[in-house]
C-alpha cells in the first residue's frame, strides 16, 4: 500500500482561486498566480540485492506569486483552503513591498494569452508511484542477484526513483491549467575488486531517466535485460584494461554521455537569466552574452540545437509552464551560430521580448517559479545518416565514450571536464578494448567547433537527469537532452591517475 | 489563523501522539519537521526574488516482527496529512518487506521538557539590518561601477521525534547564510564573501562589502598564468569546500565493500592508518560552540550508514581523524556491531584544526614567497573514488602572492586534486574559524576550518571565466 492519496481532484481549487485572485485584485497586484500541487516521490535502494532503504513521500501545498509595486513577492504554505490562499496573497504582497523598498528596477512580465481552462496529461500507461514497493524490490532484487552471481562482480547497488506530479495553476489573466505527469530513474551499478592490484572499478547501467510510466522497466523504451547481461563482462574488461595515454584524440561520443555535455555547455549557457547576470552570485553567468546573439560562432556548421518542452517522454515536457505559458519548441543554435535563449516571462520582458518561450518551473508548490531548462537537444543528421559503427569506422585513433559519470564546468560555461562509464579505444576504425582513467577536457566553443560528424536518427536517444540544480534557495529540475552519436576531432584527454599525481 | 505557532496546522506534538496511538506495529517512530524560512535574493544591484515559507513534513517509520527478524517501512507527507493513512502506509510497506539488515532494538531515548512547545518561526524581519543597508550599498556600487549580487536565507527547523519506546525529543535548528558577490561593471573582476550564522545578529553587509572592495582593488593588476602545480593559500571557506568531501566519503560500509578512498584490500578499511603527515584533527560534535546542531539521530530513511532503527539516539562527538590518522567511519548501530567499530552516526557540523596553529590568514600570506591566494572553489565533483580525486574551478578571486604580499589577480583554473593529498602537502595552517563552503553550504552550513598553505596544488588547465 502507498501513502494515502488524498483525492487531489477533491481539493477546493475554485474557492482557493477566487479567494486568492480576488484579494490580489483588491490589493492592486499587477500579476498573481496560484499553484496547488501534489508531488509524490518514491525512492527504493538495494545493496547486494537486499532492500537498504525506501521512502514514499507526498508533498502537497500551495504557492502564490504576485507582482506589485514593481517587485515580486512569493509566499507558500502546506495548508489548502480559501482563507490560507487569501493570506498567502497578503504575505506575498508584503514581501514584494519590502523588496520594493530595497530599491532596484521595476519588474515586468511579458504578455501571455489567456488560455482559458485547459488540461494536459503526459503519455504513460502505469503510474510508477502506484506500483507496490514489494514489486519494485522484487524486480530490482532479481536484477541485482543476477549481476552478483556473475563472475567478477563483488557488490551491486540498485536504485529506483519514481515521481508523479499533479499541478493546478490559475492566474489573474484567466488561465486555469490542470496537468499530470510521471517520471522514473532506474540505476544499477556493479563493483569489481582486483585483489592483486588492490584496485576496483565500477560499471553502471546507462539507461536514461525518462518521462515514462512503470512500463519503461518492462521493456517499453529500453531493453534492461540486454543491458544488464552485458554489465559483468564490461566490468571485468574494464578492470583489466590499460590506463589511457593522455593526449589529443578523436572522440565518438555516445548520446548516453553527450546529453550531459550538451546540458552543461549549451543548456545552461543559453539561459537568458544567467547571460544577463541574474545568477551571478550562484549558478554563474554565460560566455554567450546577448550582444553576440546571431553572431557568436558556437560550433561547427553541423551544430543545430533546439529547446523544447514538447518532446514525448521528455523530463521537462509539459503543456503549460509555471507562469501559464504554453509549451513551445525553439532554436538556440542553428548552423553553429547562437540564435536564441531560454526565457521566462520576467526575463523576456527585461530583454524587451514580446513573449516567453515557456521555461518557468518551480520544483515544489513551496518554491518560487524561476527560469529553468527546457529539453535542450542536438539535432541528428538526416534519417539515412551514419550509425555509431559507421562513425567509429571513420576514426583512425580515437576513443568511443559511453555513459556519464563525473562532470564539472566553470561559472561562465567555458572550461569543462567529463568522465564516463565506458571508454573503448578506436584503432583504424575498429574498437580495440576498453581504457581506464579517462577524462576529456575542453573549452565549449573549441569542443563544438571540432564537431565533425553527426550520427543519424537511428543513433538518437533522449538522455537526462532528475537533479539539475539552480537558484537560491536551491531548486532541482528534471530535464532531458536528445542527442545522436557524434564525432569530435582532436579533444584533450587526461589520465585521471596522473592528474592525482600517481 | 488557528492553533499554536500562528498556523492552522495542528500542534506538532499532538501529531506525534496521534500517529503513535494509531500504530498497530511492533514499533513506531514519528518525526515531525516544521520548517519556517525566509530568503532574499539580489543581482544586478537590484532585489530579484524573495519569499517566506512554512513547511511541515510528517514521517512515520513502522517496525514489523517477521519470523526471521524485524522489517521497516517509511511513509512521509507534507501538507494536510491524514495521519491514520500515513501510519497504515508505513505498516503496509514494512509488512511486505524482508527483515531489515540494519535492525536494532528501539531504545528509550528520554524526553525533552519542551516537547509540547510550538515550532519556532522566522520571517523577513531577521534581515532588517541587511535590507536597510542594501539600498545605499546598491547606490554606492552603481557610483563605483560595481555590480552586487547575493543571497540571504534563514531557516528555523523544529524537529519533534517520538518513539513507541517512550522517547520524546524536540530540537530547534537555526541555519542562516549570507553571500555577497561584487563584480566590476566591465565584468573583468569579481569576488565573493560568505558567512554562516544562526540569527544574522553577527552579519554586517557593510563589513562584507569592504572585504570585497579590497579584493576588487587587488584585481587592478592582472597576471596571466598557465596550468601547473602551484603553492596555494586556501582560506577557511575553500578548505571547507574540499574537506566536506572527505566527510561525505566516510561511509564504513562502503569502505568495507572496497569502493572508496578509505578502503583497504580484503574487505577491510583504513581505520587506524595515518592519512596525513601533519597531525590534523577532524571531528563533529553536536555541542561544538557556535556550531550547535541536532543532538539526536533523525533518520527518515535507512542508507549505507544511517538507520531508521537509530532514531532518537544521542549523536556522540566523533573524531573522524585524530593526529592525522583515520579514527572513525560512519556506522549505524547494526553496522558497528557487524564491523566491530564504534556507532558513529552523521552529525550536522564538521570541524578541522591543526593543533598549535594560531596564526591568521594574513600570516599565511605574509609567509608565502610565491603562491596563489584563493577565495572559494566551485562545481566540485568526484573524478576518481579510489583516490578521492576531485575536479572543480577557482572562482571569484584568485590572487598572486609574491614576497608575502598580494601583487595582482590571476586567471581562474580548473583543478584536479584530492583533499587527502592536499592535507598531506600542507606547509602551514592558520587557526580554525567558522567557515562557509560556497559549494556545499546548503547541505552543510556549520563548519570550522583553518586556512591552509599547500604545496604543488594541481591546476590542470586555465578557465577563461571571470
Amino acid at each position: 500500500m502507498a501513502v494515502p492519496r488524498q483525492d487531489f481532484a477533491a481539493l477546493p481549487f475554485d474557492a482557493c482561486r477566487s479567494a486568492a485572485l480576488d484579494r490580489a485584485s483588491s490589493l492592486g497586484c499587477r500579476h498573481a498566480d496560484l499553484r496547488i500541487e501534489r508531488i509524490r516521490t518514491q525512492s527504493v535502494m538495494l545493496r547486494d540485492a537486499r532492500l537498504e532503504g525506501a521512502v514514499d513521500d507526498l508533498t502537497l501545498g500551495m504557492g502564490v506569486r504576485v507582482v506589485r509595486d514593481g517587485a515580486i513577492g512569493f509566499a507558500a504554505t502546506v495548508e489548502i483552503d480559501p482563507q490560507a490562499a487569501a493570506n498567502l496573497v497578503e504575505r506575498a504582497s508584503e514581501t514584494a513591498a519590502i523588496t520594493a523598498r530595497a530599491g532596484g528596477e521595476a519588474v515586468e512580465l511579458a504578455d501571455e494569452p489567456d488560455h482559458g481552462t485547459v488540461e494536459w496529461t503526459a503519455p504513460y500507461r502505469i503510474d510508477p508511484t502506484e506500483v507496490p514497493l514489494a514489486e519494485k524490490v522484487a524486480l530490482l532484487g532479481a536484477w541485482s542477484a543476477d549481476l552478483l552471481a556473475a563472475p567478477g562482480v563483488d557488490h551491486v547497488t540498485a536504485a529506483l526513483l519514481c515521481v508523479a506530479e499533479e499541478k493546478y495553476f490559475a492566474n489573474l489573466s484567466g488561465t486555469v491549467a490542470r496537468q499530470r505527469r510521471v517520471r522514473l530513474e532506474p540505476r544499477l551499478e556493479a563493483l569489481g575488486l582486483d585483489d592483486e592490484t588492490s584496485t576496483f572499478e565500477t560499471m553502471r547501467t546507462v539507461a536514461p531517466p525518462a518521462g515514462r510510466g512503470y512500463e519503461y522497466l518492462e521493456g517499453d523504451g529500453w531493453d534492461f535485460e540486454a543491458e544488464l547481461a552485458e554489465i559483468p563482462g564490461l566490468l571485468a574488461e574494464k578492470l583489466r584494461a590499460p590506463t589511457v595515454e593522455p593526449g589529443a584524440y578523436d572522440l565518438v561520443i555516445d548520446p548516453t554521455n553527450l546529453w550531459l555535455t550538451i546540458h552543461e555547455s549549451v543548456g545552461h549557457a543559453t539561459e537568458l537569466d544567467r547571460a544577463l547576470g541574474y545568477e551571478a552570485a550562484y549558478a554563474g553567468t554565460s560566455f554567450a552574452t546577448p550582444d553576440q546573439l546571431g553572431r557568436l560562432r558556437y560550433g561547427s556548421g553541423l551544430m543545430d540545437v533546439t529547446g523544447d518542452r514538447t518532446a514525448p517522454y521528455g523530463l521537462a515536457s509539459i503543456g503549460y509552464d509555471d507562469e501559464g505559458v504554453a509549451a513551445q519548441s525553439f532554436d538556440l543554435v542553428a548552423g553553429g551560430r547562437l540564435v536564441g535563449y531560454q526565457l521566462d516571462r520576467r526575463i523576456a520582458a527585461a530583454r524587451g521580448l514580446a513573449r516567453s518561450n515557456g521555461c518557468a518551473f518551480a520544483d515544489s508548490p513551496l518554491s518560487i517559479p524561476m527560469q529553468r531548462m527546457a529539453n535542450v537537444s542536438l539535432r541528428p543528421a538526416a534519417t539515412a545518416g551514419p550509425t555509431t559503427d559507421e562513425l567509429i569506422a571513420g576514426v583512425d585513433r580515437g576513443i568511443y565514450v559511453v555513459g556519464d559519470k563525473s562532470w564539472s564546468i566553470d561559472m561562465q560555461r567555458y572550461n569543462f571536464q567529463f568522465t564516463g562509464q565506458r571508454f573503448f579505444r578506436i584503432e583504424h576504425g575498429r574498437l580495440a578494448g576498453q581504457l581506464r582513467d579517462v577524462a576529456y577536457q575542453a573549452t565549449t566553443t573549441d569542443f563544438w567547433g571540432s564537431l565533425a560528424a553527426l550520427g543519424g536518427e537511428s543513433t538518437y536517444l533522449l538522455g537526462g537527469a532528475f537533479n539539475c540544480g539552480k537558484g537560491q534557495p536551491g531548486q532541482v529540475a528534471p530535464v532531458s537532452h536528445g542527442a545522436p552519436s557524434a564525432l569530435f576531432e582532436g579533444i584533450r584527454v587526461l589520465n585521471t591517475r596522473a592528474e592525482s599525481g600517481r | 489563523m488557528t492553533g499554536r505557532g500562528g498556523s492552522g496546522l495542528p500542534p506538532a506534538d499532538s501529531v506525534v501522539e496521534e500517529a503513535l496511538a494509531a500504530s498497530r506495529a511492533a514499533g513506531c517512530v514519528v518525526i515531525v519537521e516544521d520548517i519556517s524560512d525566509a530568503n532574499v535574493r539580489f543581482a544586478l544591484n537590484t532585489t530579484t526574488t524573495n519569499g517566506v515559507r512554512r513547511d511541515r513534513r510528517v514521517t512515520v517509520v513502522s517496525f514489523v516482527d517477521q519470523p526471521a527478524g524485524v522489517s521497516a517501512g517509511v511513509a512521509s507527507a507534507s501538507g494536510p496529512v491524514e495521519i491514520a493513512g500515513l501510519v497504515a502506509a508505513a505498516e503496509s510497506d514494512a509488512g511486505s518487506s524482508e527483515p531489515a539488515e540494519d535492525a536494532s532494538p528501539l531504545e528509550p531515548t528520554g524526553c525533552d521538557d519542551l516537547f509540547a512547545e510550538p515550532p519556532a518561526t522566522t520571517d523577513l524581519g531577521v534581515f532588517a539590518g541587511i535590507l536597510e543597508d542594501l539600498r545605499p550599498a546598491f547606490g554606492a556600487a552603481r557610483a563605483e561601477k560595481r555590480v552586487l549580487a547575493g543571497f540571504a536565507i534563514h531557516e528555523l527547523r523544529t524537529t519533534y521525534l517520538g518513539t513507541s519506546a517512550g522517547g520524546r525529543r524536540r530540537h530547534v535548528q537555526p541555519t542562516g547564510a549570507f553571500e555577497l558577490v561584487a563584480r566590476t561593471a566591465d565584468g573583468a573582476a569579481s569576488t565573493w564573501a560568505g558567512v554562516g550564522t544562526p540569527d544574522f545578529s553577527d552579519v554586517s553587509l557593510a563589513d562584507l562589502d569592504d572585504r570585497l572592495r579590497l579584493r576588487l582593488g587587488w584585481a587592478q593588476r592582472k597576471v596571466d598564468l598557465g596550468p601547473g602545480r602551484y603553492e596555494v593559500i586556501l582560506p577557511p571557506d575553500a578548505v571547507a569546500d574540499l574537506v566536506l568531501e572527505m566527510d561525505f566519503a566516510a561511509s564504513g560500509r562502503e569502505a568495507e565493500d572496497g569502493g572508496t578512498v578509505y578502503s583497504a584490500p580484503g574487505g577491510r578499511t583504513r581505520l587506524g592508518e595515518r592519512l596525513t603527515a601533519a597531525p590534523f584533527e577532524m571531528w563533529s560534535d553536536p555541542a561544538a560552540a557556535g556550531l550547535e546542531c541536532t543532538p539526536f539521530v533523525v533518520a527518515g530513511s535507512s542508507g549505507a550508514d544511517t538507520s531508521v532503527f537509530d532514531n532518537g539516539l544521542p549523536i556522540p562527538p566523533a573524531r573522524w581523524i585524530t593526529k592525522g590518522a583515520l579514527n572513525r567511519l560512519r556506522y549505524h548501530r547494526a553496522g558497528a556491531r557487524r564491523a566491530g567499530a564504534a556507532f558513529a552516526p552523521p552529525a550536522d557540523n564538521l570541524l578541522l584544526a591543526l593543533p598549535g596553529s594560531e596564526g591568521s590568514l594574513d600570516d599565511l600570506i605574509a609567509h608565502t614567497s610565491r603562491g596563489l591566494l584563493l577565495t572559494c572553489l566551485w562545481y566540485i565533483r568526484e573524478v576518481d573514488r579510489s583516490t578521492l580525486l576531485l575536479t572543480g574551478l577557482t572562482r571569484d578571486g584568485i590572487y598572486l602572492v609574491e614576497g608575502g604580499e598580494v601583487v595582482g589577480a590571476v586567471n581562474n583554473f580548473r583543478f584536479n586534486e584530492s583533499p587527502l593529498d592536499a592535507l598531506g602537502r600542507t606547509i602551514e595552517a592558520s587557526r580554525s574559524e567558522r567557515a562557509l563552503s560556497r559549494e556545499w553550504h546548503e547541505w552543510a552550513n556549520r563548519t570550522a576550518m583553518p586556512g591552509l598553505r599547500v604545496a604543488d596544488f594541481n591546476m590542470s588547465s586555465v578557465s577563461p571565466a571571470s
